[in-house]
C-alpha cells in the first residue's frame, strides 16, 4: 500500500490540516507504513461477521424533553479567540 | 422536443420540542446570540449527546401519519464536514438506518384528481447554527442558538412532474406536520425548509436526467418560482447542446433566478460512520402503539368526516380542514351554534373576510370559536336575522361582549310576535294604498318583486327586527285577500 | 512509615483518628512535587491553592464525622479530564490555555468523595502515544530510570504514583494507556469495562474505546478509587445502568479454584524473554495460591493492533474536528480566510502523532475506502470479542504480559510509529472487546518493572481486584519503589 502525494493532499484537505507540498511524499510513506500494518486484517475472512460498533449490547437511553441546561454565555466564551456582541467571529464566510 | 420535469423534495422540519435533540437547552426562536448554546451545543471538549425522547416520539408520529414503517432499530451517524456554524465538525444525523422508512401521501393534482407521492424516508438530525454576514470588520458572526434543534428531514421519491405538484406535496407535508403537532410550520422562522432536486428528461425516457439541488427555500411561492426557473434553465442548456451539471444551486428571490453555489461544492466527502457516542435507537411495538393511540385525526380523514357528518360540500370541507386550527375552530363553532352548515357559512364567509382584511390568522381571531357559535345559535333560533347578525359580529370583534349581551344591550331581538308584526303590516299597507292596488292588478310574475317594496318598508319601520319570514307570509296573505 | 508510602486505607484510618490532617498530608505531597517533579515532568499544572482549599474542606468533613474512605486523600488527574476553571490541556498546544468551564463526572465524583486534587498530569497529546513523548509539554521520565519513558498515554499519572508524588491518580485507557504505563512504572492500574465510568468531561479520543480508570500502588487502593468513580451517569449515553459492586468488600475472597486462563498467543514471539519469565513467575504464584491454570487461545488477537489503527483513528479524526480555532483553543494569527483559519490553527495546534492519526482516520472513512477499512475493522473487532467470549467459558480471569518489554529509552521508538503501536499489542484487544483489564507488578526484570495483565469478563472488576489483591498479599512486587523518590 502506498499513498500518492495527491491522495495525501486530498486527505489533508478533508481533515483541514496544512501540509507543505515538499512534505507530501514523506508523509505519504509514513502513512503507508501504518496502512500496511492495517492491511494485516485482510488475512481473515469476515464475510459473515456482523460489524461491532459498540462494545456493549445496549439500546440508546432517552432523555425527557426538559430545558434544564444552564447557559452562561460569558463564561463559555471566556476562552474564545474572537467574540463580538456575543457572536463568535470567523473570517468572512462566502455563500 | 417535449420535456418532462422530475422533482423530488427534501424537507427539513424543525420539531416542536422544548429542548434540543441532544442537549437540554431551549429551542425557542429569537433569543440573544449564543444564549441558548450549552456546553454540548458549543461542542466543548468532553461533552456527550443524550437523545430527546420527544423528538423520537414526533418522528414516530410522522411515520405513522404517512403509513410508513417505523424502524425497530435505527442508527445515528456522523456527517463530517467543516463549517463555522457546525460546532463539532460533524452533524449527528441518520444515514443507513433512518427512523422512518417508506410511506406516502396523496396530493391533489391540477386536474383535480388525486396523486400518490412516495416518501422515501424521514430521519432525525440536529440543526446547525447560523452565520451572520453583517459586517463585523469583514468577519462573519456565528450564533449557535439554533445548533442542536431537532430536525426531521423528510425525503420524497422523485414523483412530482411539475412545480405545482411539488408545491401541492410540500403543502401536504406542511399540513400533516402541523396537524400532528410536531412542527409549528413557521416558514419565516425557518421551521419548514425545502430543498428541491430538479431534473428534466425527454418525454417518454425512463432514465432520469442530471439533477440540480435547489437549496433552502422557505416559501411555497418561491418553491414554485425556483423550480420553474430551473426547469427553463435546464431546457435552455440542453437545447443549446449543453449538459446539466449536478450541483447545488441557490434561489435568489430578488432576481427570480437560481445560481450555482460552487463554493460549497468542492469535493464533499462526508465520511459518514455510526456515532460511537450514541447507541442504536430501539423503538418497541408498545411505544409505537402509544403514539398511534394519541394520534390526532389526520387532515384527509377529517375532511371526509366533515363531508359525511356535517353534510358539507367537498370544497367547504377542504377549506375548513386546511389547517388544524381552522378545523378545530370550525368544529367548536358548529357545536356551539347547533347548525353545521350555517356555522360553515359564517366561518368561511363573514369571519374569514374580516380576518383577511386585517391579515390575521384563524388562531389570532378576536372572535373565539365558541363566541361565533353563540352568534350562529341566535340566527338559528330566529332571535336575530342574518343581516342583524353581521352588525353583532362587528360588535363582538370590537370587544363589546358575546352575541347575547350585544343583542340585549342594543335591543336587537327579532320581533316574532304575530300581533306586533300584523300591526306593522297593516300600518304600511294603509299608508301605501296605491301600491297595494297596483300589486293586486299586476301580473303574477311581477308580484314577487313588488312584494319586496312592502317588506322593505316594514323592515325599515321595525329597524330590521321584524322576522322576515313572518312578514312575508303575512303580507302575502293580506295582499291576496 | 513515611506519609507518602501509606495506602489509602492506612491514610483514611489515620486521618479519621486525627493523627494527621489532610492539610498536612497535602502540604507534604505538594512539597514532594516541588522537590521531584522537575526531574520527571509528571505535572502540567499543579493546583496548589485548590489542593489546600480542598484539604481544608476535607479536614472539616472528617471532623464532622462525614468522611468516606477517600476523604482527604491527595490525588492527581490526567489532564484529559475537564476540571472547572483549571487548565485542561490534553497535552496539546491546541488546549494550552483552555480553562474548562465544567468538571468531568469522574472529577466531580472524586471531589464529592472528598479527594484533594494536587494537579493535572502530563500525557501523550490527546492520549495518542505509548511513551508520553508526544506531549506538547515535554516527555515524562520514568522514575525507575529517568533515561527511559514511563509509557503512555497516562505516563504522567503513572510516574507521579510510582514516585509517590500523589497517592493515586486517574488515567484513561483507549488501547492500553492505563495498563502499559502502569506496567512500565511498577504500579497497579485498572481499565474498567466500557461504560462502567462516565466519559462526560473526558476529552474524547476514540469514543467507543475510551474508558477512565484508577492508577495507584496496590489493588486495594485501586478498589477504593474505582468505587469513587464508577457508576451510571445520565449525561453519557454509553454509561452502563447497573449497580456498582462492592470492590473493597470482595478483595478478601479466597482465590482457590479461580480458573486462570493463560493466553497462548501472548507468550510467544515478540515478548521480551525477561518479561516472559516474570509473567510466568507471577502465574506460578497464582497457582500456589490455589488458582487453577488453563491454557486458552485468542486466535484473532493478533489482528487487534491493525483493527485498532482503523477504529481509533477514524473516531479520533471526527472527535478532533471540533478543534477548529473558532470557539476555544488555539487559533492561528491573522487568518486570511476560513480555510486558512482551519488549516493553520489545526496544524499549529496538533503535534505530529495526532495529525498522523487524524489523516489515517480520515482516509479510512473516506468515500471508497469505508468498507475495506472501517467496516472490516468493525468485523475484526467482533471476532476478537467472540474470542474472549469463548475464552471466558473456560476461565474466570485471563492473564498475560501487559507490554512486550520493560521501559524503553526516550527517543528509541519516537521515529517509528509502527514499533510504538506494537507496545499495545497485548492491551488493545481488551479495549476493542470493551472488557476490564488490569496491570499489576510482576517480578522486576533487570531492575525494571514488569506488568502482569489481568483481564476479566464484562463488569467483573471485583474479581480482577480480588485476584490482584490476593497476589499482592502474598508478594512484595508492588511494594518496590524507585530509588531516589
Amino acid at each position: 500500500m502506498s499513498l500518492t502525494s495527491d491522495e495525501v493532499a486530498k486527505i489533508a484537505h478533508l481533515a483541514r490540516l496544512a501540509v507543505e507540498p515538499q512534505q507530501l511524499e514523506a508523509l505519504g510513506a509514513e502513512l503507508s507504513k501504518i496502512l500496511d500494518l492495517v492491511a494485516e486484517m485482510d488475512a481473515v475472512d469476515t464475510g459473515q461477521v456482523t460489524p461491532m460498533a459498540h462494545p456493549l449490547e445496549m439500546a440508546q437511553r432517552l432523555r425527557e424533553d426538559l430545558v434544564t441546561e444552564p447557559i452562561a454565555r460569558e463564561r463559555y466564551q471566556a476562552g474564545a479567540p474572537a467574540v463580538e456582541n456575543g457572536l463568535f467571529l470567523v473570517p468572512k464566510v462566502i455563500e | 422536443m417535449q420535456w418532462e420535469t422530475v422533482i423530488g423534495l427534501e424537507i427539513h422540519t424543525q420539531l416542536a420540542t422544548k429542548a434540543k435533540i441532544f442537549s437540554a437547552s431551549s429551542t425557542e426562536f429569537g433569543a440573544e446570540p449564543n444564549t441558548q448554546a450549552s456546553l454540548i451545543d458549543l461542542g466543548m471538549p468532553g461533552v456527550l449527546p443524550v437523545l430527546n425522547r420527544e423528538a423520537v416520539r414526533m418522528a414516530v408520529r410522522f411515520g405513522k401519519a404517512i403509513g410508513a414503517q417505523v424502524a425497530e432499530r435505527s442508527v445515528f451517524a456522523r456527517k463530517n464536514y467543516f463549517y463555522p456554524d457546525l460546532p463539532k465538525g460533524y452533524q449527528i444525523s441518520q444515514y443507513e438506518l433512518p427512523v422512518v422508512g417508506e410511506g406516502s401521501v396523496e396530493v391533489m393534482q391540477e386536474n383535480g384528481s388525486g396523486k400518490v407521492v412516495g416518501v422515501t424516508r424521514a430521519h432525525l438530525e440536529e440543526d446547525a447554527g447560523k452565520s451572520l454576514h453583517e459586517d463585523f470588520h469583514g468577519m462573519t458572526g456565528i450564533d449557535l442558538n439554533r445548533a442542536g434543534t431537532p430536525l426531521l428531514e423528510i425525503v420524497s421519491e422523485p414523483d412530482m412532474r411539475s412545480a405545482k405538484e411539488a408545491v401541492a406535496y410540500a403543502k401536504k407535508i406542511h399540513q400533516i406536520v402541523t396537524y400532528i403537532g410536531i412542527c409549528d410550520g413557521n416558514m419565516q422562522e425557518g421551521s419548514f425548509r425545502m430543498d428541491a432536486n430538479v431534473s428534466i428528461r425527454p418525454q417518454g425516457q425512463a432514465e432520469l436526467g442530471t439533477r440540480a439541488e435547489l437549496k433552502n427555500i422557505n416559501s411555497f411561492r418561491f418553491l414554485e418560482k425556483a423550480i420553474n426557473y430551473e426547469v427553463g434553465r435546464q431546457i435552455e442548456v440542453l437545447e443549446d447542446g449543453g449538459r446539466v451539471v449536478q450541483e447545488t444551486r441557490l434561489y435568489d428571490a430578488d432576481k427570480d433566478e437560481t445560481r450555482s453555489m460552487r463554493s460549497k461544492e468542492e469535493a464533499n466527502d462526508y465520511r459518514y460512520f455510526p456515532d460511537p457516542d450514541l447507541l442504536p435507537l430501539q423503538i418497541d411495538a408498545a411505544s409505537i402503539a402509544e403514539v398511534v393511540a394519541e394520534m390526532p385525526e389526520l387532515p384527509d380523514a377529517r375532511r371526509a368526516r366533515f363531508e359525511a357528518d356535517y353534510g358539507l360540500s367537498a370544497y367547504d370541507a377542504d377549506v375548513l380542514t386546511s389547517t388544524r386550527a381552522q378545523a378545530d375552530y370550525y368544529e367548536t363553532a358548529a357545536a356551539a351554534g347547533g347548525d353545521a352548515k350555517l356555522a360553515a357559512n359564517w366561518v368561511m364567509g363573514e369571519l374569514a373576510a374580516a380576518l383577511n382584511k386585517q391579515g390575521l390568522d384563524i388562531g389570532e381571531s378576536p372572535v373565539a370559536a365558541a363566541t361565533l357559535g353563540g352568534l350562529v345559535a341566535r340566527i338559528k333560533d330566529n332571535t336575530i336575522s342574518s343581516k342583524i347578525a353581521k352588525g353583532v359580529l362587528a360588535a363582538i370583534w370590537a370587544g363589546e361582549g358575546d352575541a347575547d349581551a350585544i343583542i340585549e344591550a342594543r335591543g336587537l331581538r327579532q320581533i316574532t310576535d304575530s300581533g306586533a308584526i300584523e300591526a306593522l303590516v297593516d300600518e304600511v299597507l294603509a299608508v301605501n294604498a296605491e301600491q297595494v292596488e297596483n300589486y293586486r292588478n299586476a301580473d303574477a310574475s311581477k308580484q314577487p318583486k313588488m312584494l319586496g317594496f312592502f317588506v322593505g318598508q316594514i323592515m325599515k319601520k321595525s329597524q330590521g327586527k321584524a322576522n322576515p319570514q313572518q312578514v312575508n307570509a303575512l303580507l302575502r296573505k293580506k295582499l291576496e285577500a | 512509615m513515611e506519609l507518602h508510602e501509606q495506602s489509602i486505607a492506612q491514610l483514611s484510618r489515620r486521618l479519621g483518628a486525627g493523627e494527621v490532617s489532610s492539610t498536612e498530608l497535602t502540604t507534604h505531597m505538594l512539597e514532594r512535587i516541588r522537590a521531584h517533579d522537575a526531574a520527571l515532568n509528571c505535572f502540567i499544572t499543579v493546583t496548589e491553592e485548590t489542593a489546600l482549599a480542598q484539604a481544608k474542606t476535607a479536614d472539616e468533613r472528617i471532623a464532622a464525622g462525614q468522611a468516606g474512605p477517600l476523604t482527604g486523600v491527595p490525588i492527581a488527574h490526567k489532564d484529559i479530564f475537564c476540571t472547572l476553571d483549571v487548565r485542561t490541556s490534553c497535552g496539546s498546544r491546541m488546549l494550552e490555555n483552555f480553562m474548562s468551564p465544567y468538571d468531568a463526572t469522574v472529577v466531580g465524583k472524586l471531589q464529592q468523595a472528598g479527594t484533594v486534587m494536587l494537579g493535572k498530569t502530563n500525557m501523550d497529546e490527546f492520549a495518542m502515544g505509548s511513551s508520553n513523548e508526544t506531549s506538547y509539554f515535554g516527555p515524562v521520565r520514568n522514575p525507575w530510570d529517568t533515561g527511559t519513558v514511563p509509557g503512555g498515554s497516562s505516563g504522567g499519572s503513572a510516574a507521579a504514583v510510582a514516585a509517590r508524588l500523589c497517592v493515586a491518580a486517574t488515567g484513561t485507557d483507549t488501547g492500553g494507556s492505563i495498563r502499559q504505563p502502569a506496567a512500565l512504572t511498577g504500579i497497579t492500574g485498572l481499565k474498567p469495562t466500557y461504560g462502567r465510568c462516565s466519559r462526560w468531561g473526558m476529552v474524547a479520543f476514540a469514543s467507543s474505546l475510551d474508558q477512565a480508570g484508577p492508577m495507584a500502588r496496590s489493588a486495594e487502593d485501586v478498589a477504593f478509587m474505582l468505587a469513587g468513580i464508577a457508576g451510571f451517569d445520565e449525561r453519557d449515553s454509553t454509561s452502563a445502568q447497573r449497580p456498582v459492586d462492592d470492590y473493597a468488600g470482595a478483595l478478601g475472597n479466597d482465590i482457590r479454584g479461580v480458573r486462570i486462563g493463560v493466553v497462548r498467543e501472548f507468550m510467544g514471539d515478540g515478548l521480551d524473554a525477561g518479561v516472559g519469565a516474570s509473567v510466568l513467575a507471577a502465574v506460578e504464584e497464582l497457582k500456589r495460591l490455589g488458582a487453577e491454570m488453563v491454557e486458552i487461545s485468542l486466535p484473532n488477537a493478533g489482528l487487534s493492533v491493525p483493527a485498532y489503527y482503523v477504529v481509533a483513528p477514524a473516531e479520533c479524526s471526527s472527535n478532533l474536528a471540533r478543534f477548529d480555532g473558532v470557539r476555544y483553543g488555539h487559533r492561528c494569527e491573522d487568518p486570511k480566510d476560513l480555510e486558512d483559519l482551519y488549516k493553520r490553527s489545526r496544524s499549529e495546534g496538533f503535534g505530529a502523532e495526532v495529525k498522523r492519526r487524524i489523516m489515517i482516520g480520515t482516509y479510512a472513512l473516506s468515500a471508497g475506502y469505508y468498507d475495506a477499512y472501517y467496516l472490516k475493522a468493525q468485523k475484526v473487532r467482533q471476532l476478537i470479542a467472540d474470542d474472549f467470549r469463548q475464552a471466558f467459558e473456560k476461565c474466570d480471569v485471563i492473564v498475560g504480559p501487559t507490554a512486550p518489554g520493560t521501559a524503553f529509552r526516550l527517543g528509541e521508538k519516537a521515529d517509528d510509529p509502527v514499533s510504538m503501536y506494537l507496545q499495545d499489542i497485548y492491551t488493545i484487544a481488551v479495549n476493542l472487546a470493551g472488557l476490564p483489564g488490569m496491570s499489576i507488578p510482576a517480578p522486576a526484570s533487570d531492575g525494571m518493572p514488569v506488568g502482569l495483565q489481568l483481564i476479566g469478563s464484562y463488569f467483573d472488576e471485583a474479581r480482577l481486584l480480588n485476584v490482584a489483591h490476593q497476589l499482592q498479599l502474598a508478594t512484595d512486587w508492588h511494594r518496590q519503589r524507585p530509588a531516589g523518590f
